[in-house]
């Protein structure tokens, strides 16, 4: 150790800092960080990149103390039930006190990317007059902008590379966004707007992509037409992520021909999305990009039946990943198992969120078969109709393999569809099989039995959701006694309360978050635990039925409806809405 | 924690229990479980029965399957693009049927027919027409009615021609042509 540190001392800060460049991930740096003070000094001069999971573990200020070199910010805000309905509106999570704070400090901001935050049009017209050099924009699963917003953002950011929309709740104003981008913007290389519902100027997309020759990625709205989307790949053939809006014509026009033309001269495309409104007859059209495709989300296309989906995929031998809608059956995904050897990710989603008997559904069979054909899989997002222990006792065999394993079952307490047992040693036989697994999601019928496997055997887990399962408390004191990695935990419907949630209260300053709705637990209980741990903010959502008088001092014994309570460095939050009580 | 258990024993019925179902509160036999579950309808928020009366009106049919908060977790974009199309599909089934020169039209629910063999034969039935066997190089050639449908991009399409899956979704009214313009279309093909 002396002599480590005598050899530090002899390395220049110069070099040091070359050394950290080719430290790309926050958990490098982070650890980097902790060596030694001068170590920490160095890097937090020097890094770029930072990510913040939960924005309300630091602040605004905090972020610019310790970093004021930073170009890109990633911010996520609400709790990932928020996605499912579970949070209000207006729970939280404005990104404008971010960007406010960092233009008053002359912050050279080049990147942002939020996720799950409140995002105004004040907050994108503030960011795109104040950052001469932003390049990137990224927003998953936000709400609060309209296409003013957006239109602010095209006229002001002269070096925009990256303006990219996923499942945003936009209100649109039907105005003209897309033809403020001004004629000397030639610098777009990715543009999603795929989850805009309005109208778009379809004449000034044809010529914004024609002028901007490094355009890499075009994901475009419902609102483009075939034609019109045939006529600007023919000025952008270097594409290599194509998303499609309405692919609807007949199939033996002339624009169906001229788009197999098109497309065939796009040899670059690896990745196509969209099929926002599709007619199955243009399919074949895109069959000559499918031999490289290694990309493939066809889970907005309603209305293609199994046959249909067979066909493309036979098509795609290269795929890596696809998102598909459970019409594909387990045919489908036999077929799927048979044609994508090297199929990493599959993300099957339902097509009917009512559970009408879809006899369309997919079942452990279609799993099966994809875990014996596709040996390289190792992200998965499955709804399905029904499961067996059996059939995920072999899944784990054939694919130790996973990262990622989310299941969901239609009905979120059905047993084995065989022996009417709950899928216990199922999900057992996944964690002790898949020693990388770090994100699960469980369903079905569960006993406090899986909760013992995933203590015991889920070591590199980070990331857990539990819906409608456990018997007692044990599930949960399983879970947070025996994954020493966990993170995140997501937790609602279960009979887990105080003796779970008051059992290792240091626990939590190891984890980003914990998330309890309809369990058991107390005001009393939280209550305790906010007093205990100063470093937590214990969040209690008040509402509807369940409303407290806010004269009132709730009952102890009341139980909770949504708690939500995370590790923080800068106390309770100044911007709770009153429904929300930081205890 | 036993007394938190108990509330769980029968979670098999919790989804039961969030049935909309016909009777007066106070007959369900799980109405005296206060779960804190926001799936529960709590059953003294249903006055009346004359409430319940109007809920059958309006469904046709009792809602099987509880509609459980969040469940399935899918996000709210995607829920909305797929409830947008399934309102766009017109759930029931029903289309108008005309045939050339008669006087009034008729209706009939896709959704009763198996194949194309039941539909063709209840048309046939209807209008007391033949149309004849379908062949895919000739149509109904030959025969003096020939069934069309208008799709979803408003095109004039031969009934037949597609899987009858994707033809009950596509289909937005029928029309049975007779006579030369029939055979017309037979000449054609």
């Amino acid at each position: 150790m002396c002599l480590f540190r005598d050899m530090m001392s002899y390395f220049p800060e110069e070099v040091l800092e070359h050394v950290f460049d080719f430290l790309t991930s926050h958990r490098d740096r982070n650890a980097v960080s902790l060596v030694c003070k001068s170590w920490y000094s160095l890097e937090r001069f020097s890094r770029e990149k930072v990510f913040i999971g939960n924005c309300y573990a630091v602040n605004p200020e905090r972020l610019i103390a310790r970093f004021p070199r930073v170009r890109s910010l990633t911010l996520k805000g609400k709790p990932h039930f928020a996605d499912f309905n579970l949070v209000p509106h207006d729970w939280g999570g404005d990104v404008y006190p971010w960007i406010e704070a960092m233009t008053k400090n002359g912050i050279n901001l080049e990147e942002l990317r939020l996720k799950r935050m409140l995002v105004s049009d004040e907050s994108l017209e503030l960011l795109a007059k104040s950052f001469p050099n932003f390049k990137s924009l990224v927003l998953v699963s936000c709400e609060g902008f309209t296409t003013d917003g957006l239109a602010a953002i095209a006229s002001n950011c002269r070096f925009l590379r990256e303006l990219d929309l996923q499942e945003n709740e936009v209100d649109d104003r039907k105005g003209h966004w897309l033809s403020c981008f001004p004629d000397s913007c030639t610098s777009l290389v990715s543009l999603n707007f795929a989850c805009l519902k309005g109208e778009v100027n379809v004449a000034a997309l044809e010529r914004l992509v024609a002028r901007c020759h490094n355009l890499r990625s075009l994901r475009v709205n419902h609102a483009v037409p075939l034609e019109a989307l045939q006529k600007i790949l023919v000025k952008a053939p270097q594409i290599n992520d194509l998303g499609t809006g309405s692919f609807v014509h007949d199939p033996d026009s002339e624009t169906s021909k001229k788009m197999k033309n098109t497309l065939e001269n796009c040899k670059s495309v690896r990745s196509l999305s969209g099929f926002l409104d599709v007619n199955p007859h243009c399919l074949p059209a895109v069959y000559p990009i499918c031999t490289d495709l290694t990309s493939l989300n066809l889970s907005y296309a309603p209305g293609i039946y199994s046959n249909e989906l067979i066909k493309l995929i036979c098509h795609c031998k290269k795929l890596e990943r696809l998102w598909i809608l459970d019409t594909i059956g387990d045919k489908g995904l036999g077929a799927v198992a048979s044609t994508c050897k090297e199929l990493q990710e599959l993300r099957v989603f339902p097509s009917d969120l009512y559970g009408a008997d879809n006899a369309a559904a997919v079942t452990e069979e279609g799993l099966v078969s994809i875990s014996a054909g596709c040996p390289k899989l190792n992200s998965l997002l499955y709804f399905c109709q029904q499961m067996t222990n059996a059939a995920l006792i072999t899944v784990a065999k054939n694919c130790p393999n996973f990262i990622r394993f989310r299941l969901c079952t239609l009905n979120p307490v059905i047993p084995d569809a065989v022996t009417n047992l709950p899928l216990d040693e199922g999900f057992g036989a996944i964690v002790q099989s898949c020693k990388g697994l770090k994100r699960l999601s469980v369903s079905g019928r569960l006993t406090d039995q899986v909760f013992l496997y995933i203590g015991m055997y889920a070591e590199q887990l980070e990331m857990l959701s539990i819906a409608f399962a456990g018997d007692s408390d044990k599930g949960m004191l399983y879970v947070l006694n025996g994954c020493k990695k966990l993170k995140k935990l997501e937790i609602r419907d279960s009979p887990f309360g105080n003796a779970a949630l008051l059992s290792d209260m240091g626990k939590y300053e190891t984890m980003r978050s914990l998330w309890m709705s309809s369990c058991e637990v107390t005001y009393g209980a939280c209550k305790t635990l906010a007093e205990k741990m100063p470093t937590l903010n214990v969040e209690i959502i008040n509402e509807g039925e369940d409303q407290v008088e806010a004269s009132s001092s709730p009952d102890a014994r009341h139980r909770v409806e949504k708690m939500y309570l995370y590790r923080t460095l800068v106390g309770p939050r100044r911007d709770a809405p009153d429904f929300v009580w930081t205890l | 924690m036993e007394k938190g258990s108990a509330v769980f024993e029968n979670r098999d019925l919790n989804l039961k229990a969030t049935e909309l179902r016909l009777g007066l509160p106070g007959t369900d036999e799980d109405s005296g479980n206060q779960s804190s579950s926001s799936s529960q309808v709590k059953s003294n928020k249903r006055s009346s029965s004359e409430m319940d009366g109007s809920e059958l009106q309006q469904s046709g049919a009792p809602v099987s399957k509880a509609q459980v908060v969040g469940w399935p977790p899918v996000r709210s974009y995607r829920k909305n693009i797929l409830e947008k199309k399934k309102s766009e599909s017109d759930g029931s089934g029903f289309v108008k049927v005309s045939m050339d020169g008669a006087p009034y039209l008729r209706k009939i629910d896709l959704k009763l027919y198996k194949n194309y063999l039941d539909l063709l034969k209840a048309l046939e039935n209807m209008f007391k027409c033949t149309i004849g066997t379908y062949s895919e190089r000739e149509g109904y050639n030959g025969s003096e009615c020939a069934p069309t449908y208008e799709d979803k991009d408003g095109d004039w399409m031969l009934v037949g021609d597609v899987p009858w899956e994707m033809f009950i979704t596509s289909c937005k009214r029928l029309r049975i042509m007779k006579g030369s313009e029939a055979k017309g279309l037979a000449c054609c093909l």
